[in-house]
């Protein structure tokens, strides 16, 4: 039956609103990671610093869609996306990453462990391929609970030759557990790729292999990728079983603060290679698709882009302002 | 008070939890149809159905990960490894997911998971089979180390390892498991952790033990008796938290200590109790602190040669006069 006017139109509305939604997600983690860099070279963050830009649309794709809490996330160590789209504030990120007693881990994480169990995420890892064996147990409450929330597991390439990732797939794919396995594969493990470091780099294969159906996606566009995870979610919640997606994308700076945007990833990859790359930018790609669909003007996304800087201005006045952990807090939680 | 093996009280231990909280569940290699490698899960499977007893493949990594996970996301796993040794596959796991994610946390996320198995040295099972490794999971923070030496401590400590929230290593010594004792008739009964027994009282030197580590000292002991030598030895129950307090009060009286243990001897537990009693009570002492151990050396295979790297009751009682000389 043909829709009416009237339903096109709040249908259109509810488009709009959404993808508004997502792409301000988007530009505020990439202005958050822009930032942090900065931060980090005032030596205002210490330890790694593993940033997310390019890879954006495999976050805004499919954490916004999850039930928080209920569902959970695992993630890498690049996790400062993640959190975020989790709905951890952007001041508790800021302020974890730089030591202080109001981030979201009391500063003892750091940005390799940033966590929000109350919005579900339950943390960024600093082990590859450390979050797999864990999703097999977030997993196993799920399914002994019975509920028909979903265990969200990224990971990166580099993870696929890591031995534990099997033994875990194996035994999700065994007992059938809800676990949506996110593939993040940015072409690289730090500085080895993929032609250089897997025997089979049909990733997909691999996780048939274990049982887990399986498919490869386009990371670089928002609406593959969130298309891709709906359906995904869809089968998991309805069948209670596993499902694995591979995200094709690009990181775009290094591997981490150690391996240098101006000059490391040139032992590895050509600025050519970056450049083509970033003609697909997630970001501007959701733009220029709300644009022609009417649904973003060039003044709106100027807007956005001006909100979001004041809010990581303000997380940023937040973190400094903020106290660092006392000191007589270094012996808590080491137990429960 | 009922008499039973230390095996079954494991089990009576783990089927009390069960019965008492929903959220405990087991798992491991072979736990449930085949019915524990050691048959300490037998029956259990058939008490509570597949989904509270899981078999799981001969991976480690993945038990390991199967209980962190589900006690991260709120359950309370006791997990099974066929033999301690076999948990080395899954240190990554142990190590650097299940005893720091609180601490990496800020308090946010608990993992009350029991990781446990048979440990100890012997039978000739030779060096990957037979050795005692507590000080690798005592060295790392957040880990809580028990090893019981009586089938009343395996119940109650078991029982106080599935309530705590926190990850407890949980070392059982298949040496032990057909061992009798009073267990007390008390589903509430449980063992509270850092709480070392004086197992014997006596007035000329201190032998500090856990696990089969006691039953050397109190050999020891009664043969030096019949010399004389009045020991006392101490059951240290759980390695962390430590309860150099007892130790120290039992030292300051006897002004002597030797520490018996199986596993090796370089950077161990003892070497660790040696150090604190020289710092609690460096004074008090009349001779230096003494240590019996494993050899360092991976387990031999030959009678003979195990022999010789197996710690017994007769180095206690050489190490005992050692102390008096």
């Amino acid at each position: 039956m043909a829709k009416t006017v009237a339903e096109r139109s709040s249908e259109d509305d509810i488009q709009r609103q959404e993808l508004t939604a997502l792409y301000r997600l988007m530009v505020l983690i990439r202005r958050f990671e822009e930032t942090v860099y900065q931060k980090f070279h005032e030596a205002k963050i210490g330890g790694y610093l593993h940033r997310y830009d390019g890879q954006e649309a495999l976050v805004a794709g499919i954490i916004p869609q999850l039930q928080l809490p209920g569902d959970y996330i695992l993630c890498t160590y690049r996790d400062h996306a993640h959190a975020l789209a989790c709905g951890t504030s952007p001041g508790a990120v800021m302020a974890e990453l730089m030591g202080r007693a109001t981030g979201c881990a009391g500063g003892k994480g750091g940005s390799m462990h940033l966590i929000d169990p109350e919005n579900g995420f339950l943390g960024g890892d600093g082990i590859v391929g450390g979050p797999v064996p864990v999703s097999l147990g977030v997993g196993y409450a799920i399914k002994y609970r019975g509920t028909k929330n979903v265990c969200v597991c990224y990971f990166g390439d580099g993870a696929m030759n890591q031995g534990g990732v099997h033994e875990a797939f194996n035994m999700v794919g065994l007992y059938k557990l809800p676990v949506l396995y996110i593939l993040e594969n940015n072409q690289f493990a730090m500085g080895t790729s993929v032609s250089r470091s897997t025997a089979q780099p049909d990733f997909v294969k691999k996780a048939e292999a274990h049982g887990i159906r399986g498919e490869r996606v386009d990371g670089m566009d928002l609406l593959v990728v969130r298309e891709a995870a709906s359906r995904a979610l869809k089968h998991i919640r309805e069948s209670g079983e596993p499902y694995f997606l591979e995200l094709n994308c690009y990181r775009y700076v290094g591997h981490g603060i150690g391996d240098d945007n101006t000059k490391g990833w040139q032992t590895y990859r050509t600025e050519d290679e970056v450049s083509e790359w970033k003609l697909r930018d997630p970001i501007a790609k959701l733009r220029d698709t709300m644009e022609a669909r009417g649904y973003l003007t060039p003044e709106q996304a100027d807007k956005i882009d001006e909100e979001v800087r004041e809010e990581v201005h303000a997380a940023i006045v937040f973190a400094e302002s903020s106290p660092e952990p006392a000191l007589d807090s270094l012996y808590d939680h080491v137990y429960s | 008070m009922a008499t039973m093996r230390y095996l079954q009280a494991i089990r009576l231990a783990i089927t009390e939890e069960m019965e008492r909280d929903p959220n405990v569940f087991l798992c491991g290699e072979d736990v449930g149809q085949y019915q524990g490698t050691y048959r300490v899960t037998e029956g259990l499977l058939q008490k509570f159905g597949p989904m509270r007893v899981v078999d799981t493949p001969i991976s480690e990594i993945g038990i390991a990960g199967l209980a962190t996970g589900s006690a991260m996301a709120g359950l309370r796993p006791v997990a099974e490894f066929m033999t301690w040794s076999f948990a080395l596959e899954a240190m990554d796991q142990l190590v650097n997911h299940a005893a720091k994610i609180t601490y990496m946390s800020g308090g946010r996320i608990h993992c009350p998971v029991v990781f446990r198995g048979p440990a100890g040295v012997g039978t000739q099972l030779s060096a990957q089979h037979s050795q005692s490794m507590e000080s690798w999971y005592a060295h790392t923070p957040g880990f809580k180390v028990v090893m019981p030496f009586t089938p009343a401590d395996a119940h109650g400590l078991l029982k106080q390892a599935i309530r705590d929230d926190s990850p407890v290593i949980f070392m059982e010594h298949a040496g032990l498991y057909g061992t009798h004792g009073e267990v007390p008739d008390d589903p509430d009964h449980v063992v509270e952790f850092g709480k070392a027994v004086v197992r014997r009282k006596g007035k000329d030197c201190t032998l500090v033990g856990y696990s089969r580590g006691v039953l050397m000292c109190l050999r020891a002991a009664e043969t030096l008796a019949a010399e004389g030598i009045d020991c006392e030895v101490i059951d240290l129950r759980t390695i962390v938290p430590l309860d150099m307090d007892t130790v120290a009060e039992s030292v300051c009286k006897t002004h002597r200590a030797v520490i018996a243990q199986e596993e090796w001897r370089n950077v161990s537990v003892g070497s660790e109790i040696a150090a604190r009693i020289y710092e609690m009570a460096f004074d008090q002492m009349d001779a230096p602190v003494e240590r019996v151990a494993g050899a360092d050396v991976p387990m031999p295979y030959a009678k003979n040669l195990e022999r010789a790297a197996i710690p017994t009751d007769s180095d206690v009682v050489a190490a005992v006069k050692r102390t008096l000389a």
